[in-house]
């Protein structure tokens, strides 16, 4: 096992709300890791509308995704918060003195006193398409390589048109046997250069390229042989021992549906005291939670943090009195947010 | 009121009355139509309000922008008339639109 990361607060999700809970949790003195599948802060602010501007943050007329993100950047960076990109939160366990155990994806282990889930509206996950029987070959069919080795030497077929599947078109290329890049027209979106490799690829005939959709493919005893390409002109045959789609990402709870918690319509129940789930000292806040009224702004999400980090110190703090202090006028909160 | 016919993949007709201006991805949300996802809320950063516009009423909307087509490259099953339904303005002309909704959106 690797080595344990302590810390007071193991946020999951560095979106908007998850940033802010930093702050929150920061000025009461508890800090925080925070993880993320991106590989990038902001959520879906980064994901999907980076540059689209948001109307109804308090005191910006108008502020992009991708500006927002910055600012909540540079607004907790005094709490020195430590970031995990590129991961999930996989496995819980409480330990016998009420603090926990979360190991992610990619192998880290964290020792926290509370498990704060900020997490959107859940993890971000490769879209899978709607082929009959593609879940049957499971072993087959990759939207992402871990070990590049296990391409050696195959017959791969990658559908899209998009940067992923252009740059392991790139990639892939060079170790496997054939490769065969299926998409539904000629036209590539990606970076020019990545875009004008493949073209020279396929112009050399070092790849194959058809235009066209995968609907259907054949297989047997459990293993994948061939995909079947619809053109305009008719069915062509594939042979493939290797399919990796690349659609882009939907989103979905992932594995936090497994963790013991009061859900509500794929929505993880909290109080509005505390923003406290079923399960004493894990909380959620932002899009993931759900309440008596909830709305699915920025703006519910950072108020909810305010209060959760209020009920997270009491809860690692019993004994300890906390009173409300400001920005404005507390010495103390003023000598932590200037101090680096 | 501009009336919209949407076609469920299991052929059943649901009639909605739509506001010009708002787009066909709001009229079918608020008609909660299922078979439209609309995950991202319309920022054409999602492909899961993908439609599949009737013949007859294809040459009566404005063409996809480059952006719409580079999205729709990540919708399934895509055809001649598939457009994203978010990126659709509603016009008084277009008082009975008729378009089909895919069996899954991805």
């Amino acid at each position: 096992m690797s080595k344990l990361i302590e810390t007071d607060a193991l946020i999951i999700g560095a979106g908007p709300v998850g940033l802010f809970a930093v702050f929150e949790l920061g000025l009461l003195n508890i800090n925080c890791h925070v993880i993320d599948i991106l590989d990038k802060p902001g959520g879906q602010c980064a994901q999907l509308y980076p540059e689209k501007p948001i109307y109804d943050i308090p005191a910006y007329p108008m502020i992009s995704g991708k500006d927002l993100t910055d600012k909540l950047l540079l607004q907790i960076k005094p709490f020195s918060p430590v970031f995990h990109f590129e991961e999930l939160a996989k496995d819980l366990k409480k330990n016998n003195d009420g603090t926990w155990h979360i190991s992610t994806k990619k192998g880290l282990n964290f020792h926290a006193k509370v498990i704060i889930i900020a997490a959107g509206g859940g993890s971000f996950e490769p879209k899978k398409p709607n082929i009959p029987n593609l879940e049957k070959y499971f072993d087959q069919v990759r939207y992402s390589i871990d070990q590049i080795d296990n391409f050696k030497n195959k017959d791969i077929v990658i559908l899209g048109g998009g940067d992923s599947a252009l740059d392991w078109t790139v990639q892939l290329n060079e170790i496997v046997k054939s490769l065969t890049l299926i998409h539904r027209r000629d036209v590539f979106r990606g970076s020019p250069a990545t875009v004008n490799k493949v073209m020279d690829l396929r112009d050399k005939g070092e790849i194959k390229f058809h235009v066209g959709q995968v609907k259907n493919i054949i297989g047997s005893n459990g293993i994948l042989d061939a995909v079947q390409c619809e053109k305009k002109e008719g069915i062509l045959e594939i042979p493939c021992d290797i399919l990796m789609p690349f659609f882009g990402l939907t989103m979905s709870l992932g594995p936090v549906e497994k963790w013991g918690l009061n859900l509500l319509e794929d929505r993880v129940s909290v109080s509005t005291e505390t923003y406290q789930t079923s399960v004493p000292g894990i909380y959620a806040v932002g899009d993931i939670n759900t309440y008596p009224g909830k709305l699915k702004l920025i703006l519910s999400g950072f108020h909810e943090t305010a209060l959760m980090a209020h009920a997270v110190f009491k809860y690692i703090n019993p004994e300890e009195r906390l009173t409300l202090q400001y920005t404005t006028t507390s010495s103390s909160l003023q000598k932590k947010l200037l101090a680096k | 009121m501009v009336n919209i016919n949407f076609i469920s993949s299991k052929g059943v007709l649901q009639k909605a009355d739509a506001v010009a201006g708002e787009t066909l991805m709001e009229c079918a949300k608020k008609n909660q139509i299922h078979e439209i996802e609309a995950e991202c809320g319309g920022g054409c950063s999602c492909a899961t309000c993908h439609v599949y516009i009737h013949k007859e009423w294809l040459d009566k909307l404005e063409k996809p922008s480059e952006m719409e087509e580079d999205m729709l490259d990540f919708a399934f099953n895509v055809k001649e008339n598939s457009r994203l339904s978010c990126q659709i303005k509603i016009e008084d002309v277009l008082d009975g639109l008729t378009l089909e909704t895919p069996e899954t959106q991805f």
